[in-house]
C-alpha cells in the first residue's frame, strides 16, 4: 500500500538546536495521523518540511509519492494546509478569499463555482460566505480556512493547531467537521496538536514527539493499553510502600510530595488490597490512562498547557540561556 | 498558465482591499494638499520660481511624493502581512516567488498610480492645464516611479522583522528622498554638497520629468529621465525578486 507520507531520518537543525531529530514515520493514505507534543517539541517544523516551507537539515521527505527537495511543486499542488495563526485576508469576503485560492492553486475555471460552493456547503458556511472575514467569529474563520485548506482536491490536509485558542464548544464542532471530511472527501489528515484529548478523539495514529524525536507511535487506545492497567492515585501522608511494589498486578509504583500514583492491573478488583497495605489514606481516585500518562511515562514530564507562541524558537532561546 | 492565474490573483486582491480600504484613500491624499494648499499657498504669495507660481512649481514634485510615500509604504506593508495574515497562505501556494513578487509589485503600483490620478485632477483645479498625450506619458512616469518604489519597499519590508523599523525607514530614506529630490526647489544651481544626493535619489528623476511633461519645464531631457528611472526600477525589481527568494 502506498503511503501518504514517509519521511527518513528527516532533520532539521538551527545552529545547536536540534528541532527536529531524525524522524522516520509512515503516515497511510486515509488516516488521521497525529503529531502530539508539547510546544516547542518540533511538530510545526516537521510539518513545515512536509509542505517544503522549510527545507530539512538532512534526511528526506516523499508526500504523495513526490520528494520534498525536488519535487516541491508539486508537494505544494498535491496538499492542503491549515496554519495555527488566521491566515485568511480579513478585509476579503470568505468567498473572495476561497476565489484567489482557487486561482493560486490552479483550479480550472470551469470547476472554481462549483468547487468554492461545495466546500462553503462543507463547513456551513453558505449564508455568510459574502461577508468580510473581519465579521467571523474564531470557530468561523476556521472553519473557513478548513474549506479552503479543501478546496483545490489536496490528497493531504495539514492541519496545524486545529483548535488552538477556540473555546471548547466550538472546538467540539470543528473535531466534528474534521471526522466528518475524512468520510466524505477521503482525504489523509496530518494534524499537530498538544491537546492530548484533541489527539485521543481525532487520530487513528498518534507520534508523540517530545524534543523533536518521535518517542512513541500508535493508535491512542494501544499507546494507553501500554501503560498495562489503570491508574489509582492515593491522597497519602506517609505511604508504606515496600509491599505494593512486589504485588504482581502492580506495574509501576510513582511518588509524588502526598500522593502515590499506581499503575495496577484491573485496579478496582485490586483497590480493596491494595488500601489495606499502604496505610492511612486521605482520597482515592481510579482511573484510565490518558495519552498524557503516556507522554509522562515515555518523558518524565506533562505536555505543558501552554499558549501557541513561542515553539523552536523559544527552545533555541532556553538553549542559548543555558536553560 | 498556474502562475499567470497566481499573478492575476495577487493583483486582485491588491486591488480589492484598495477599493475597500477607503479611509486610506482618503488619508494618503490629505498630506499631499496640505503641502500644495499651505505649503506652496503660503510661500507661494512671496515667492515665484522659474517664473511660475511656486503653487504650481511645485504640484509635479507633490504628485511624485504622493507616490513615493503611498509606494515605500505598501512594501513595507508585508512586515505585517509576514506575521499574520494572507501572506503565509501565499507563500506555501505552488507558485514561483517572481510571480508572487511580480503580483504585489503591481498590485502596489497600482494603487499609487490610483492615488496619483486622483491629484492629476487636483491639478487640473489648481490651474495646470496639460493635453491628453502629456498625461498619458505622465502615467508611464507614474507607474515606472511606483514600480521601482514598491519594489524598494518590499526589498526592506521582507528583510524587515518588525513593525518598529517603520519609522526609521520614514526618517532616513523616504523623507531625504522627497527633499532632496527638487520636489520643492529648482535643482538648477544647487550647492555640491546637496547635488550629489539629488543626482543618486530615484526620485529626482520622476519629479525632473513630470515637471517637464506637465508645466513644460525640466532641467534634463526627459527622456535621460525616463532611461535613470527604468534603470533604477530594473535594479529595485531584481533585487526585489532576489530578496522574495530567499523569504521563508
Amino acid at each position: 500500500m502506498e503511503h501518504a507520507v514517509e519521511t527518513e531520518n528527516l532533520t532539521k537543525r538551527y545552529n545547536d538546536l536540534l528541532a527536529v531529530d531524525r524522524v522516520s514515520l509512515q503516515i497511510k493514505e486515509g488516516e488521521i495521523f497525529g503529531l502530539l507534543g508539547p510546544n516547542g517539541a518540533g511538530k510545526t517544523t516537521t510539518l513545515s518540511m512536509l509542505a517544503t516551507l522549510l527545507s530539512p537539515t538532512s534526511g528526506t521527505a516523499r508526500v504523495n509519492g513526490y520528494d520534498i527537495k525536488t519535487q516541491a511543486g508539486a508537494v505544494r499542488k498535491s496538499i492542503g494546509i491549515v496554519f495555527q495563526d488566521p491566515s485568511s485576508d480579513d478585509i476579503l469576503t470568505g468567498r473572495e478569499n476561497l476565489y484567489l485560492h482557487a486561482l493560486m492553486y490552479g483550479v480550472p475555471k470551469e470547476d472554481r463555482k462549483k468547487r468554492i460552493d461545495y466546500v462553503l456547503e462543507l463547513v456551513d458556511l453558505e449564508d455568510r460566505a459574502n461577508d468580510i472575514v473581519k465579521k467571523y467569529s474564531g470557530g468561523m474563520r476556521r472553519r473557513l480556512e478548513l474549506a479552503r485548506g479543501l478546496l483545490h482536491n489536496p490528497r493531504i490536509l495539514f492541519l496545524d493547531e486545529p483548535t488552538l485558542g477556540l473555546d471548547p464548544q466550538t472546538r467540539e464542532h470543528i473535531w466534528q467537521y474534521i471526522d466528518d471530511l475524512v468520510k466524505t472527501e477521503k482525504v489523509t489528515i496530518i494534524i499537530t496538536t498538544h491537546y492530548m484529548e484533541e489527539a485521543d478523539r481525532l487520530c487513528n495514529r498518534v507520534a508523540i514527539i517530545d524534543n523533536g524525536r518521535v518517542i512513541a507511535l500508535d493508535s491512542p487506545y494501544a499507546l494507553k493499553s501500554q501503560m498495562g492497567g489503570e491508574l489509582i492515585k492515593l491522597q497519602t501522608p506517609s505511604p508504606k510502600l515496600d509491599q505494593i511494589e512486589k504485588l504482581s498486578y502492580v506495574v509501576s509504583v510513582k511518588k509524588g510530595d502526598s500522593t502515590v500514583t499506581l499503575t495496577v492491573k484491573n485496579a478496582s478488583t485490586h483497590l480493596q488490597e491494595i488500601l489495606s497495605m499502604v496505610g492511612q489514606v486521605e482520597s482515592v481516585e481510579i482511573r484510565s490512562p490518558t495519552l498524557n500518562d503516556v507522554f509522562l511515562h515515555y518523558t518524565g514530564h506533562e505536555i505543558r498547557q501552554e499558549s501557541g507562541e513561542g515553539g523552536v524558537m523559544e527552545r533555541i532561546v532556553k538553549l542559548r540561556r543555558g536553560k | 498558465m498556474g502562475e499567470l492565474e497566481g499573478f492575476y490573483a495577487l493583483w486582485y486582491r491588491e486591488i480589492k482591499v484598495f477599493a475597500r480600504e477607503k479611509s486610506r484613500i482618503v488619508s494618503s491624499l490629505v498630506n499631499p494638499l496640505l503641502w500644495i494648499v499651505v505649503f506652496g499657498g503660503g510661500l507661494g504669495s512671496a515667492v515665484s520660481v522659474s517664473g511660475m507660481n511656486y503653487q504650481v512649481f511645485i504640484f509635479p514634485g507633490i504628485l511624485t511624493m504622493t507616490i513615493l510615500f503611498s509606494s515605500v509604504f505598501f512594501g513595507l506593508y508585508i512586515v505585517w502581512d509576514k506575521k499574520i495574515d494572507f501572506f503565509k497562505e501565499v507563500l506555501v501556494a505552488p507558485l514561483s516567488r517572481t510571480t508572487i513578487f511580480a503580483g504585489k509589485m503591481m498590485g502596489g503600483s497600482i494603487d499609487s498610480l490610483l492615488q496619483g490620478s486622483a491629484m492629476l485632477l487636483f491639478g487640473v483645479m489648481l490651474g495646470v492645464n496639460y493635453s491628453l498625450l502629456n498625461v498619458i506619458y505622465s502615467f508611464v512616469f507614474m507607474l515606472i516611479l511606483a514600480a521601482a518604489l514598491v519594489s524598494l519597499g518590499l526589498i526592506i519590508g521582507s528583510n524587515m522583522e518588525s513593525v518598529e523599523g517603520f519609522q526609521l525607514v520614514v526618517s532616513f530614506l523616504v523623507f531625504p528622498m522627497f527633499f532632496f529630490s527638487g520636489a520643492l526647489f529648482p535643482i538648477g544651481n544647487l550647492p555640491k554638497y546637496l547635488l550629489v544626493f539629488t543626482i543618486i535619489d530615484p526620485v529626482t528623476y520622476a519629479v525632473d520629468g513630470l515637471r517637464g511633461l506637465l508645466l513644460g519645464t525640466s532641467q534634463l531631457p526627459i527622456l535621460l529621465d525616463l532611461a535613470v528611472l527604468a534603470a533604477y526600477a530594473i535594479v529595485f525589481i531584481a533585487a526585489g525578486t532576489w530578496s522574495f527568494k530567499r523569504l521563508k
